[in-house]
């Protein structure tokens, strides 16, 4: 007991929570402007792998990292308008082209890789994002500040321009959001394209910032704790930004319980513990969750 | 006033000051939808300040003609000229630009949005970097003081009754500066109270200068509300009158084709008794009574009608007896035998036939064809299954007799039961459940939403099961339809249920009395009969 209270009054604790929140924030903001709009998004494993590889790729060709970021968002966004085309104007299932996506996404992640590196044994590396120098906690790379900042500003998006209501009505009521003369193919495409441009930049945090090089398998599920953490959030920003710092507090505390009592308990039970207590706190809050009524629901036009 | 032809764009008759501008025309509206001409060349006008009843049965083509007005639908051919400009077809967006507003039937609102979110969202440029939240709540609250629609801006639309829902869907109209208004079937789901709420809502609009077209198929409320009345048949424009100068029975005969008689159900001497429920009293899952110590008998050749206000205890009566609850004390007997523990399938299996209260959600399942519906009561009959495989020729061949037998209105037995009208799906309800000749009709609601041709055909229906040998337990709001068919009436209130009291022995005050929960009156009818 007195490790885990030695552990939480440690500054590099916290340090290393917000580092590892960071793509959870990106990508559960991602994956909540989609479903907001009514599209579940389940691509978003392969499009932050994507992020991750198009992201250190370009800045491994020279462009610099701002350039890497952009560019990670840009095929994330390309990607989510795949998905999208697939599933609002075609009206497919969202579940089925989702994964879909993400098996596109993460072996043309792969095979990209291979085609430009096809010998590299060890993953070559590149400079990425420092730390800024600030105290304590507060030592993070521009990317998790930039992070932090976009709960904000899609809060505020969403809920006070008139964009932001547009998204909110085709997610829940497709009909009306037509009969007052929106688009609801356009914002949804929209919608889908600018969450799947944070969910790219979740994966780029992991090449440019968290890490310096591509791995296989670097994203290891991480999209699908975002999916989880929007119903956890009962899709609204702020909520996604405390799942997501929960969600870090609880894997930055098992790596460092793996340490102090890796002897006794095998490591895998560590491992399994943040998706464990995931799955309870979903339990206890997400089931009075109100979900956007027109969620994975196709919309199409005259249809009664 | 004279009965026009379809063809001729004839000026609507003029108000009393005669001289309004002409604000909308419709000319030569025709859509097809496959085989079925929905519309046939119609052409309406509108003035300004003038309501327009559009009236017509279910499947008629009213809704299609507004559908295509505001944009849901494009027309095969024919125009429409909103202010003298031509409307592009097609475009919600331009139907609102030219200042028409669309009250749906279904309302289009977003249950988790408030109501300003709902109807402030695409009013503003998509991309302004905010939204000028207090101009659009000023507006809003303004727009509501002059009209009489009281609502609060910021309460969520769900949380709201159906009458305010329907006061934002017009606030959304008029927010957009609306000068012509479509009310889809506005009373449908509104109380007399609410109704009589809207009719003066839309004599303020009118004096306001707007022009409201409304959908109906309510005799009553085309009499309260509007000044002229077009009558939709089969596609095409009948008729277009002033409402003052024309009568019921001639636009209930316009709307059908012929002459609608009510029912007058011929006196037949009741047999014995095929439902008989003795003291029987059913709990909610809070142990509140939702009957409490019921005792009613319905005999063969004999219709019982139970009055009531909504939720008195109609919907565990009606359970009850199509066996999906249970008594929690007492006992219920059909025709002498017990069936306190029986199932829906046994109950029918006994002779119950159900017109369930909600045709879409208990009745029928949409998206399967006709035949499947038909056969959804029988299906491990062996005239419809053998070793557990469909016989899906006889089926169909079943159904296509019922189809004909009950004038099911579809494309044929492999149809998609959502695509049929009202009417048309309670007659495959009619035509699943009497085909058998059952011994007891549980018809809950079963004219409800339907249109003057669709509620004849099905009290028709049931009196000739009547005079076949069943009893029937007609639950419904209507006191005007209990009062046409019933033999018998009991008023249920708070779960408890009168005697039967003789239809020719009491009256519609003594029956508002009673469903009122005054019951020291029963003395008096009691003795009287």
């Amino acid at each position: 007991m007195t490790e885990i209270l030695d552990i939480l009054v440690s500054a590099a604790f916290w340090t290393a929570v917000l580092r590892i929140a960071t793509p959870y924030v990106l990508g559960t903001l991602g994956e909540l402007l989609c479903e907001r709009a009514g599209v579940l998004n389940l691509g978003i494993e392969g499009i932050m792998t994507l992020g991750a590889m198009a992201g250190w790729m370009a800045v491994y060709q020279g462009a610099d990292l701002w350039t890497g970021v952009l560019f990670a968002a840009f095929c994330g966004a390309l990607l989510g308008l795949l998905h999208a085309v697939l599933t609002v104007p075609l009206g497919l299932s969202q579940h089925v082209t989702g994964i879909g996506v993400t098996l596109l996404g993460t072996s043309l992640s792969y095979f990209v890789y291979r085609l430009v590196l096809p010998q590299a044994s060890t993953p070559p590396t590149v400079t990425p994002f420092q730390p800024l120098d600030l105290p304590g906690a507060l030592a993070q790379t521009p990317l998790t500040y930039l992070a932090f900042a976009l709960v904000g500003l899609v809060a505020y998006v969403l809920y006070r321009t008139p964009v932001g209501l547009a998204v909110r009505m085709v997610g829940e009521n497709p009909a009306a959001a037509e009969a007052q003369g929106l688009s609801v193919t356009g914002v949804r495409i929209g919608a889908v394209m600018a969450g799947s441009a944070l969910m790219a930049l979740a994966g780029a945090f992991l090449t440019l910032s968290a890490f310096n090089a591509f791995f296989f398998n670097m994203v290891n599920g991480r999209g699908w704790i975002c999916v989880a953490l929007v119903v956890f959030a009962s899709w609204r920003p702020g909520k996604a930004l405390l799942g997501a710092l929960l969600f870090a507090v609880f894997d930055a505390l098992q790596l460092r319980l793996q340490q102090v009592a890796g002897g006794v308990l095998p490591y895998q039970v560590f491992l399994m513990m943040p998706y464990l207590l995931s799955i309870l706190a979903l339990v206890l809050v997400a089931r009075r969750a109100s979900y956007p009524r027109a969620l994975m629901v196709p919309y199409r036009k005259g249809e009664r | 006033m004279t009965v026009t032809t379809s063809a001729m764009p004839t000026p609507v008759a003029a108000r009393a000051d005669g001289k309004a501008e002409v604000v909308l025309r419709l000319a030569g509206i025709t859509k097809r939808f496959g085989p079925l001409l929905a519309n046939d060349s119609i052409s309406l006008s509108l003035r300004a300040g003038e309501v327009l009843a559009l009236l017509g049965e279910n499947g008629a083509g009213k809704t299609t003609l507004m559908n295509i007005l505001f944009g849901h639908y494009v027309a095969d051919a024919g125009s429409i000229e909103a202010f003298g400009r031509p409307l592009p077809p097609g475009s919600p967006r331009a139907a609102l630009q030219a200042g028409i507003g669309m009250v749906h039937q279904h309302f289009t609102l977003a249950d988790n949005l408030s109501v300003l979110d709902n109807v402030a969202v695409g009013t503003e440029r998509l991309w302004r970097p905010w939204s000028d939240r207090g101009t659009a709540k000023r507006r809003l609250l303004d727009l509501a003081g002059r009209f009489g629609l009281g609502v609060r801006p910021d309460a969520l639309v769900g949380d709201l009754s159906v009458g305010e829902r329907q006061r934002v869907e017009i606030l959304k109209a008029l927010f957009r500066d609306a000068r012509i208004l479509i009310l889809d079937e506005p009373t449908a789901v509104l109380t007399p109270q609410e109704s009589a709420g809207l009719f003066e809502t839309l004599r303020k609009l009118t004096a306001d200068g707007l022009a409201v077209v409304f959908i109906s198929h309510k005799m009553n409320e085309v009499f309260a509300a509007s000044d002229t009345v077009a009558v939709l048949r089969a596609g095409k424009l009948v008729a277009t009158h002033a409402t003052a100068s024309t009568d019921r029975e001639k636009l209930a005969e316009l709307m059908v084709g012929r002459a609608v008689k009510p029912p007058s159900p011929a006196p037949l001497a009741p047999g014995e008794p095929v439902l008989a429920l003795s003291a029987v009293t059913v709990k909610s899952d809070h142990g509140r009574p939702l009957l409490d110590a019921v005792d009613l008998t319905i005999r063969r050749h004999q219709v019982v009608g139970i009055a009531g206000v909504s939720g008195n205890g109609q919907t565990a009566l009606a359970d009850l007896v199509s066996g999906l609850i249970h008594p929690d004390a007492g006992h219920a007997a059909l025709k002498g035998e017990t069936v306190d523990r029986a199932d829906p399938a046994a109950m029918v299996r006994r002779g119950v036939a159900r017109i369930p209260e909600d045709r879409h959600s208990a009745g029928l399942v949409g998206a399967m064809a006709v035949w499947e519906n038909l056969i959804a009561e029988r299906y491990r009959d062996p005239a419809f299954s053998r070793l557990g495989v469909l016989r899906r020729g006889a089926a169909r061949a079943y159904a296509h007799d019922v189809i004909d037998a009950f004038d099911v209105r579809c494309p044929g037995p492999d149809a998609r039961t959502q695509l049929l009208s009202g009417g048309n799906m309670q007659k495959l309800i009619l035509g699943r459940t009497l085909a058998h000749g059952p011994d007891l009709i549980l018809a809950s609601q079963p004219t409800r939403g339907l249109d003057v041709g669709a509620v004849s055909y099905v009290h028709g229906r049931l009196l000739e099961a009547r005079a076949a040998g069943a009893g029937v337990l007609l639950i419904s709001e209507d006191l005007d339809e209990i009062l046409a068919l019933a033999d018998s009436i009991a008023v249920i209130h708070h779960g408890r249920l009168t005697p039967l009291l003789p239809h020719d022995r009491v009256s519609v005050r003594q029956l508002g009395l009673l469903m009122a929960g005054h019951w020291d009156i029963l003395p008096e009818i009691v003795d009287a009969a």
